[in-house]
């Protein structure tokens, strides 16, 4: 039976210094366009929701770009999500003022997990993404039971918590998380792959949605992770800025197969 | 002009933006008088159905009334627009306004809940002339993201089904209410807010 429900595609713009950026594995930056009009265009061809990350400002230790979030939002109608160093209620007050519909914690959540609560409670759990890196267990395999070992990381990679990602997800939506924003380290930027053992280890361990990131190479890839990795949406940057799938192409095969998506975008 | 009726619960900023887009000014308040005189009213939500509770406290509830009565354009979104129902589940201490009958309840179904996402609507036979949505066709998509949904009952113009079909939509007289966020649904969307101005500056340059 159809749910209704249909699958989302969101694009996501890695941001640092207000400029859109595309790494492998989190290193080597290149630049790939400014954000507002990446998001507008990714928007227009159809991406359901537009993330912003600002990948550098835990590890700088600064504020997000503010007036990136204005100038991003001003003419963007689908939801928008921002992330990226938020910190602290006022840091996501500000967020929202600027014109976002919900914000993504990682690093934070992760130091102080009631702050998941307070924003919640004050904007609501649909407004509160937490965003999850994590990196399977050298060596640790998939067991029986389905439970597949992985670790989360902070600061965009840099650091180990010894936390289980599964765990961690579970604790995020009890505490008030309305999303999961779950990127696999191992598969990002690589093109060959979401995770989606591990997607579906948390998709089937919580009850919010969860969005898939890292990996995203081809349309194949979306028709895995909607599958095999039970995921609610799923999220790509480098593929869609430099015009390698459009949405709207992306969109025209998962429906046929038989995948429900937003059309026509 | 239109009112944004401020109730300290959630984010007016997109709301506001998309008026903004439209060409329409607009006016964030929390006060009763303001709300009572305003040209149109626009009650947007998300977050608890017991925040709604500030509304009657502050006055606000009163003057929403008021201004229905005098015929003033009143659109409520999401949770703005369970208020419009006699109550919630949610939140069984706090009364809606009971224009449309029946309490929002949680959904009961095996999907995930809340039900966060694109989904597509469907006009109801009394939703068939539905000034709302004109110019809007059936299953088109919009972003819905709640726990709760309204009954489908008279007044209801529009449904969606997530395991089970609820009020998207409802209309009546000068009162409008979406379940889903048309500030964040698009064209679609920014169709329906457009509707929605152009009914309240018919009324006002009347």
């Amino acid at each position: 039976m159809s749910t209704g429900i249909t699958k989302r595609i969101i694009a996501c713009l890695d941001v640092t210094k207000g400029r859109v950026v595309k790494g492998v594995q989190f290193v080597d930056l290149i630049d790939a366009g400014d954000p507002a009009e990446l998001a507008h265009l990714h928007a227009t061809s159809g991406a359901d929701e537009i993330v912003l990350l600002d990948i550098t400002a835990t590890s700088d230790a600064r504020p997000i770009l503010i007036d990136v979030v204005q100038r991003t939002a001003r003419q963007l109608f689908v939801p928008f999500t921002v992330g990226g160093g938020v910190r602290s209620l006022d840091d996501a007050s500000a967020i929202f003022d600027a014109g976002a519909d919900k914000i993504s914690i990682n690093s934070a959540a992760i130091k102080n997990p009631e702050i998941i609560t307070e924003i919640a409670e004050r904007f609501g759990s649909q407004a509160v993404i937490v965003a999850i890196d994590a990196k399977r267990k050298a060596g640790a395999a998939v067991s029986t039971e389905g439970t597949v070992p992985a670790e989360v990381y902070l600061a965009g990679g840099r650091i180990a918590t010894g936390r289980d990602a599964v765990e961690w997800a579970c604790e995020a939506e009890s505490r008030g998380a309305g999303e999961i924003l779950l990127t696999s380290m191992d598969c990002d930027g690589t093109r060959k792959g979401f995770d989606c053992p591990l997607t579906a280890a948390v998709a089937k361990a919580v009850n919010i949605p969860v969005i898939a990131s890292g990996g995203a190479g081809s349309g194949d890839h979306f028709v895995e992770v909607f599958k095999a990795g039970c995921a609610d949406a799923a999220l790509a940057a480098s593929i869609f800025h430099f015009g390698i799938h459009d949405v709207r192409e992306l969109k025209a095969q998962l429906q046929r197969e038989g995948i429900p998506v937003r059309l026509p975008c | 002009m239109i009112t944004l009726i401020d109730y300290k619960a959630g984010n007016l900023t997109s709301v506001r933006k998309a008026f903004t887009h439209l060409g329409q000014e607009t006016v964030v308040t929390d006060d009763p008088g303001q709300v009572r005189d305003a040209e149109a009213l626009v009650l947007p939500g998300v977050g608890h159905f017991c925040t709604t509770e500030r509304l009657a406290t502050s006055g606000v509830r009163a003057a929403v009334l008021q201004a229905i009565e005098r015929g003033t354009p009143f659109l409520g979104i999401c949770v703005g627009m369970q208020w419009q129902f006699a109550g919630s589940t949610e939140a069984p201490e706090t009364q809606g306004l009971a224009l449309f009958e029946g309490t929002c309840k949680r959904f009961e179904t095996t999907l995930k809940v809340p039900h966060v996402g694109w989904n597509q609507i469907r006009r109801t036979p009394e939703g068939e002339h539905s000034r709302l949505l004109n110019g809007v066709p059936d299953d088109s998509f919009v972003y819905f993201t709640h726990s709760y949904r309204a009954p489908v009952v008279s007044g209801v113009s529009a449904v969606t089904t997530y395991g089970e079909t609820f009020a998207a939509c409802v209309e009546r007289d000068n009162v409008f209410g979406v379940q889903f966020h048309p500030e964040k649904s698009g064209d679609t969307g920014l169709r329906i807010l457009k509707n929605f101005c152009d009914y309240a500056n018919e009324r006002s340059t009347r």
